[in-house]
C-alpha cells in the first residue's frame, strides 16, 4: 500500500479521532482509576466490539440485527469451556462423583465429558473456535436469509428468534452448558491466574489492543470500495444489484464480520469477568447492544465506543446511587439522547462541536481561509432515507 | 481520646500548670476507661482494612430490587433492614452502628458479580447479606473467595456447595426433602410419587435427592418432568398425572409459573383438599401464594423450616415488628425469615470472635446459636449451614399455612449427602 493510499484510508480527521481514543483508553483511564473500576471499563469495552460490528452491519450495511448477543455469547462460551476444563482438573474436583469433569456436569449426573467439549482442552483450537464458530453460524444465518432476499424488519425478527432459541437451548441443556447458572468459577489460563490485579491490567490492555485492531479493520472497510458499496446497498439495493453486484454476498460478509467482532468481545468478556452466562445471549442484551450503538451514533465507529462507555458508565453509576430507581434514569437517558441528538454522540460532535471549533479556529486565524478536506462517504444526514430515519 | 473544645478553653484559662496536667491526666484516664467499656479500638478489631470506624461498620445488601426476581427478593431486603435496625437500636456490633450499602443485582447474574466486587473491593464492607437464586450465588462465589468476603445467603437451595466464605441461612436440599417425604409416607401412606419441577439446578438436584430417598424406602416414582422457568402451560403434565394416579405430586415449580400451574391443576379437577393425590411442595412460600391465590392452592402441603403462622413468642415479636416497619398487609415467607437471621448470625460471630476480620468470623461461626430466631433455635454447623427443624404446613384459603407437623430434632445440614449424588 502506498503512502497516498494509506492517507486515503486514514484521513487527518480520523487520525485525530484514533489518537484521542487511544489516549483515553490506553493512558487516561488506566491512570485515573483503581483496578476495580478499570476492570469494569474493560468489561464495557468488550461490548464495544459488538457495537463496532453493529456500526458496519446496521449503520453502513443497513442490516439491523437484534441478535448480536448470539455471537458475543458463542465467543464467550468457547473461551469459558476452555477455562472451565482447565479449572476442573481431577485434583480440584476430587469431591465429585466423577472427578475431572466440570462441576455442573457432575450435578447433572453426567459421567463423562461430552464429545464436543473434548477439543477445548487445546488453547489454539479454542482461539480458532472463538472466531470460527460464531462466524460460521452467522454465515449460515446470512446465507439462509440474504440469498432469499429476507431483509429489514423480518431479518431483525428472525435474529431475535434465533437469540431466543439459543438461550432456551443453553438453559435447557444444563448438563452440557451449565444452564441458567452459566459457566462459572474460571480461574486460570494455562496456569496463569486471571483473577489477580496484574492479570487484569494485562487483559485490559490486550482487550484495548484487540479493539484497536478491529477499529482499524472497520476503518479500512469503511473507507474502501466495500464500504461505499455497503452504503449504496443500504440506500438503493436494487440499483446496486442491477449494476452487477451480488448484494447478498456483501451482506453476508458484513454480517459475518460483525459476528466475528462480537465473538472477540465475548471471549475477552469471559477472560475479564471470569464467567459466562446465558443472560448475554438472549434478546434483551442483544437489544441493549443496539442501544449502545445508537447512542454512540450508528454511522461512527468511534461513536460506538464512546456510546458503549457512556451507557454502561451511566448504568453502573445510576444503579449504585439509586438501586431502586435506576432503570427509570436509564430510560430517561435513552429517550433524551434519541430526542435531542438523533445522530447519537457522533452526530452531536459533527453537528455541534466541530462547527463550533472550526468557527473558533477561524476567528483566531482570521485572514486565513479554512481548508475543507473531504474524503470518504458523506455524512449520514445527507444520505438518510425516510424509512431509515424512522428506525433511528 | 478526645477532649472537647470547652474543656480545652477551660484549661487554657486555668493559671496553674500543675492543675492543668492533673485535669488532662484524669480526663485521659476516664476517657480511656470509658472507651474500653463501650468499644474496643478499631485497630484491634479490624486488622484487614475493612470499612470499620470507631463508631460505624459498613455492610452490604445485595439483592434484585428490579427485574423478574424483585418480587421474591424484596422480602429479604426488608428483613435484613429490619434486623440491622434492631441491632443498631441495641447498640450495634462491638459498639459500632451498622450502616448498609444497598446494591441492585437487577435479576442479572453478571450484575451480581459486578456489584459484589464493588462492595468488597471499593466499599470494603465487613459482610454482605444477599443473593437469592443459585445462579446469582454461583456468580458471586468466586468473587467472595478471591477477595475474602463474607456472604450470608438466605435461600433454601440444592446443596452440593460449602464455601468458607458463605453462611447458608436457608435449608439445603436434604433438610427440606427427607423430612417432607418421610412425613407424607408415614402420615398419608403414600406409595407412588410424581416429581415435577422448573428446569434448573435446584429442582433437578432436589428431585434427584427425593427420588433416591423414595427408592430407598422401597416406594415408586411414576413420573418426573421439568419445564423451563416462566412456563405457563401445564395441561400435558396434568394429564399425565391423571393417568399415572400418583399418591403424591411432588412439585418444585418456581416463580411465576406457579400461578399457572396451580390454577390449571384446580381447573383440571384435581382437588387438593381431598385425600389423594396429596400435593407436597418445597417451593411455594406465603410470598408465592399471594400471586397464586389462596383458593387455588388450598389443601396443598409445604415442607419448609418457617411459616408466618408459626406459634412461638419469637415469631410473634418478629411478625409484629416486621409489619410495623413494612406495613400490615405484608406476608413473610421462609426465605424472608432466613434473611432476617443473616445480620444476627453475623453479629453473634463478630462478638464471639471479638473482631470484624473475615478469617476470624469464618472460624468463630460454627457453633453459634440463636435462641431468638423466629423459627426457634438454630445453630451453625461446621459446614456453615444451619441446624434447623423442618415443618409441614397446610395451605389455607387466606394465603397462610397452618403448621401441622414439625420434626422433633433439629435436622443436620448435609450439603454433600452420601448415596444421594
Amino acid at each position: 500500500m502506498s503512502r497516498v493510499e494509506i492517507r486515503s484510508y486514514f484521513p487527518k480527521s480520523d487520525l485525530v479521532n484514533f489518537a484521542v481514543l487511544a489516549c483515553l483508553i490506553l493512558i487516561v483511564l488506566p491512570l485515573s482509576m483503581d483496578i476495580f473500576r478499570l476492570n469494569l471499563v474493560g468489561k464495557y469495552l468488550t461490548y464495544a466490539f459488538v457495537a463496532l460490528g453493529l456500526v458496519l452491519c446496521w449503520g453502513y450495511g443497513g442490516i439491523l440485527s437484534l441478535g448480536q448477543g448470539i455471537f458475543f455469547g458463542l465467543g464467550g462460551y468457547c473461551m469459558a469451556m476452555f477455562l472451565k476444563l482447565e479449572a476442573s482438573d481431577p485434583e480440584s474436583t476430587k469431591i465429585q462423583s466423577t472427578p475431572g469433569i466440570p462441576d455442573f456436569m457432575d450435578w447433572n449426573q453426567l459421567t463423562e465429558l461430552p464429545w464436543f467439549w473434548e477439543p477445548f482442552y487445546s488453547l489454539p483450537f479454542t482461539i480458532i473456535a472463538v472466531l470460527i464458530v460464531p462466524t460460521i453460524f452467522a454465515y449460515i444465518i446470512g446465507v439462509a436469509m440474504f440469498k432469499r432476499r429476507v431483509g429489514g424488519v423480518y431479518f431483525a425478527i428472525i435474529t431475535q428468534a434465533v437469540a431466543s432459541i439459543l438461550t432456551i437451548l443453553i438453559i435447557g441443556q444444563q448438563g452440557y452448558t451449565g444452564g441458567v447458572n452459566g459457566i462459572t468459577d474460571l480461574r486460570t489460563l494455562l496456569g496463569w491466574d486471571i483473577r489477580t490485579d496484574s492479570a487484569k491490567y494485562f487483559l485490559y490492555y490486550l482487550n484495548a489492543i484487540l479493539l484497536f485492531a478491529c477499529l482499524f479493520f472497520a476503518q479500512w472497510v469503511r473507507k474502501s470500495k466495500l464500504g461505499r458499496i455497503l452504503l449504496a446497498m443500504r440506500e438503493r439495493e436494487d440499483r446496486v444489484r442491477f449494476s452487477g453486484y451480488d448484494v447478498s454476498n456483501f451482506k453476508i460478509f458484513v454480517f459475518c464480520l460483525g459476528a466475528a467482532f462480537s465473538a472477540i468481545g465475548g471471549a475477552m468478556f469471559t477472560l475479564q469477568v471470569g464467567f459466562m452466562s446465558p443472560s448475554f445471549v438472549g434478546i434483551v442484551p442483544s437489544i441493549e447492544m443496539v442501544i449502545f450503538c445508537a447512542v454512540g451514533g450508528r454511522m461512527s465507529i468511534f461513536g460506538a465506543i464512546y456510546g458503549t462507555l457512556l451507557v454502561n458508565w451511566a448504568k453502573t453509576t445510576f444503579s449504585e446511587s439509586f438501586p431502586e430507581l435506576w432503570l427509570f434514569a436509564m430510560g430517561a437517558l435513552f429517550i433524551g439522547v434519541v430526542m435531542a441528538f438523533p445522530g447519537g454522540l457522533a452526530g452531536l460532535y459533527t453537528d455541534k462541536v466541530l462547527p463550533f471549533c472550526k468557527k473558533f479556529i477561524q476567528k483566531t486565524r482570521s485572514g486565513k481561509k479554512p481548508q475543507q478536506i473531504k474524503v470518504g462517504p458523506p455524512k449520514n444526514d445527507e444520505l438518510a432515507s425516510p424509512d431509515l430515519a424512522a428506525v433511528k | 481520646m478526645h477532649i472537647s473544645p470547652t474543656i480545652k478553653k477551660t484549661l487554657r484559662v486555668s493559671k496553674t500548670c500543675f492543675l492543668r496536667k492533673l485535669v488532662i491526666a484524669s480526663i485521659a484516664v476516664l476517657g480511656y476507661h470509658h472507651g474500653a467499656l463501650a468499644a474496643p479500638s478499631t485497630a484491634e478489631v479490624n486488622t484487614t482494612g475493612l470499612a470499620v470506624t470507631d463508631d460505624t461498620v459498613k455492610v452490604g445488601i445485595l439483592h434484585s430490587v428490579t427485574g423478574t426476581m424483585a418480587i421474591s427478593e424484596t422480602g429479604s431486603v426488608q428483613a435484613e433492614k429490619l434486623a440491622i435496625k434492631q441491632i443498631n437500636e441495641m447498640g450495634g456490633v462491638l459498639g459500632r452502628k451498622i450502616e448498609y450499602i444497598q446494591e441492585d443485582g437487577a435479576s442479572d447474574w453478571p450484575t451480581f458479580a459486578e456489584k459484589s466486587r464493588k462492595l468488597l473491593v471499593n466499599d470494603k464492607v465487613a459482610a454482605v447479606f444477599g443473593c437469592w437464586t443459585s445462579a446469582s450465588r454461583k456468580a458471586v462465589l468466586p468473587v467472595f473467595e478471591q477477595y475474602n468476603g463474607m456472604l450470608y445467603y438466605p435461600t433454601f437451595y440444592e446443596g452440593l456447595e460449602q464455601s468458607p466464605n458463605v453462611i447458608y441461612t436457608g435449608q439445603e436440599a436434604t433438610q427440606q426433602i427427607i423430612a417432607g417425604i418421610d412425613w407424607v409416607v408415614k402420615e398419608k401412606g403414600a406409595k407412588k410419587f410424581f416429581l415435577l419441577g422448573s428446569d434448573y439446578i435446584w429442582p433437578r438436584t432436589s428431585n434427584k435427592i427425593a427420588r433416591k430417598h423414595i427408592e430407598k424406602l422401597g416406594l415408586k416414582v411414576v413420573g418426573e418432568e421439568y419445564y423451563p422457568l416462566g412456563h405457563t402451560q401445564f395441561n400435558s403434565v396434568i394429564n399425565k398425572i391423571k393417568l399415572k394416579k400418583p399418591d403424591v405430586i411432588y412439585a418444585i415449580v418456581v416463580g411465576g409459573s406457579n400461578v399457572a400451574f396451580y390454577k390449571q391443576l384446580k381447573a383440571a379437577g384435581i382437588d387438593m383438599t381431598k385425600e389423594k393425590p396429596v400435593l407436597l411442595t418445597i417451593s411455594v412460600t406465603e410470598d408465592e401464594i399471594r400471586g397464586i391465590g389462596g383458593e387455588n392452592i388450598d389443601g396443598a402441603y409445604a415442607a419448609m423450616k418457617y411459616f408466618q403462622s408459626l406459634d412461638n413468642p419469637n415469631n410473634a415479636e418478629f411478625v409484629k415488628n416486621f409489619k410495623a416497619m413494612w406495613g400490615d398487609d405484608i406476608v413473610i415467607g421462609d426465605v424472608t425469615q432466613a434473611a432476617y437471621l443473616g445480620p444476627w448470625l453475623w453479629k453473634a460471630a463478630v462478638e464471639k470472635a471479638g473482631s470484624f476480620d473475615i478469617d476470624k468470623i469464618k472460624e468463630a461461626s460454627p457453633g453459634i446459636e440463636l435462641t431468638t430466631a423466629p423459627e426457634g433455635y438454630v445453630r451453625v454447623h461446621e459446614n456453615h449451614h444451619l441446624w434447623s427443624k423442618t415443618r409441614i404446613g397446610l395451605a389455607k384459603k387466606d394465603g397462610q399455612y397452618q403448621v401441622i407437623y414439625e420434626t422433633e430434632e433439629l435436622m443436620e445440614p448435609d450439603p454433600f449427602p452420601e448415596g444421594y449424588q
